[in-house]
């Protein structure tokens, strides 16, 4: 009797094809451009990003399209300290909430260029994006933020997008 | 990689995986480890009955489970479902059945397949016998497969 087996591994994989919808196909295909594409309520006037095609508030079709900064707030973040096999950045390294000058729903990127512990609430942050050929239609065409020197946004003015 | 599906509308596919490991228990890994060695090892309950693959306790009095008796490398398809297209994650790369076998010795059946050919070959109340993978790991699929038992 040779020595008994103690664990197996048993991954779980699940694989699928994902179908962005026209609201998103737009916002992936702004990217491929170096733009920055959400939708605004004709209600309501809120910006959606990622644009969804409707306002979940006012339940009406939300299609205008609205290009937002590539600038912005970092509203929330947390210190990530466990690696990962998809994301080859080296931890700890932060990922955030940013509300996009001209957004109303903030997009989760990565903090780059900065020691973690200069990430804080408030600290305005820039896209800094893949170079202009390498450009594709993914969220990856940026590849992180990083601080834009400029002073700290108020609370006030992200307290409603926390 | 993203495609577009038409003009406007964009499409990739996605991978979820999480690596898990799971721990076996003292049970399932003896009998992990016997296949590891071929041979097929089951339970003994209170009660006389031999339970394959192995449960730490007895499913009809909960009382723990320790006396292992190894079973038949042969056996008894009980029921069975044959897959005419494999998918690819199943263990076979070729149409074949999953099935329900109660091993000489047992009386419990084990879930394995059937490498039989053809839907056919394929009755309730056939023999089958195992066929082992050519190296063996301490697992499962140490077990290639059963096939239909020579008459
Ligand atoms: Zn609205």
């Amino acid at each position: 009797m040779s020595e008994p087996v103690t664990s197996i591994r048993r991954p779980v994989r699940l694989e699928y094809d994902f179908t962005a919808g026209r609201a998103m196909s737009r916002f992936l295909l702004g990217l491929a451009e170096g733009r920055i594409l959400g939708q605004g309520c004709p209600e309501c006037a809120r910006v959606y990003l990622p644009p969804r095609g409707t306002c979940p508030t006012c339940g009406v079709p939300a299609e205008e399209e609205v290009e937002v900064s590539p600038r912005g707030t970092v509203t929330t973040f947390c210190v990530v300290n466990i690696p990962s096999q998809v994301l080859v950045v080296p931890v700890p390294y932060v990922c955030a909430n940013i509300l996009l000058d001209g957004a109303d729903v903030p997009i989760f990127h990565l903090i780059q260029e900065c020691p973690i512990e200069e990430v804080r609430m408030g600290l305005r942050v820039e896209a800094v994006w893949v170079p202009a050929g390498e450009l594709k239609a993914t969220f990856e065409s940026i590849r992180h933020f990083r601080p834009s020197d400029e002073p700290d946004a108020a609370y006030d003015s992200y307290r409603e997008h926390l | 990689m993203t495609e577009a599906i038409n003009a406007e509308t964009l499409s990739a596919t996605h991978i979820l995986e999480y690596p898990y490991t799971r721990s076996v228990g003292p049970v399932i890994g003896r009998f992990l480890a016997g296949l590891r060695d071929r041979r097929i090892e089951g339970v003994r309950t209170a009660g006389g009955r031999v339970l394959v693959p192995p449960v730490e306790y007895d499913p009809r009095t909960g009382e723990p489970l320790s006396e292992f008796v190894e079973v038949g490398q042969a056996g008894v398809v009980s029921t069975w479902a044959w897959v005419a297209a494999p998918r690819r994650n199943h263990p076979l790369d070729r149409p074949f059945a999953w099935a329900l076998i109660r091993l000489d010795g047992a009386d419990t059946a084990l879930l394995h397949t059937v490498d039989a050919g053809d839907e056919s070959k394929m009755a309730t109340g056939m023999r089958v016998r195992v066929r082992w993978r050519e190296s063996t790991a301490g697992e499962i699929h140490d077990i290639a497969c059963f096939e239909p038992e020579a008459s």
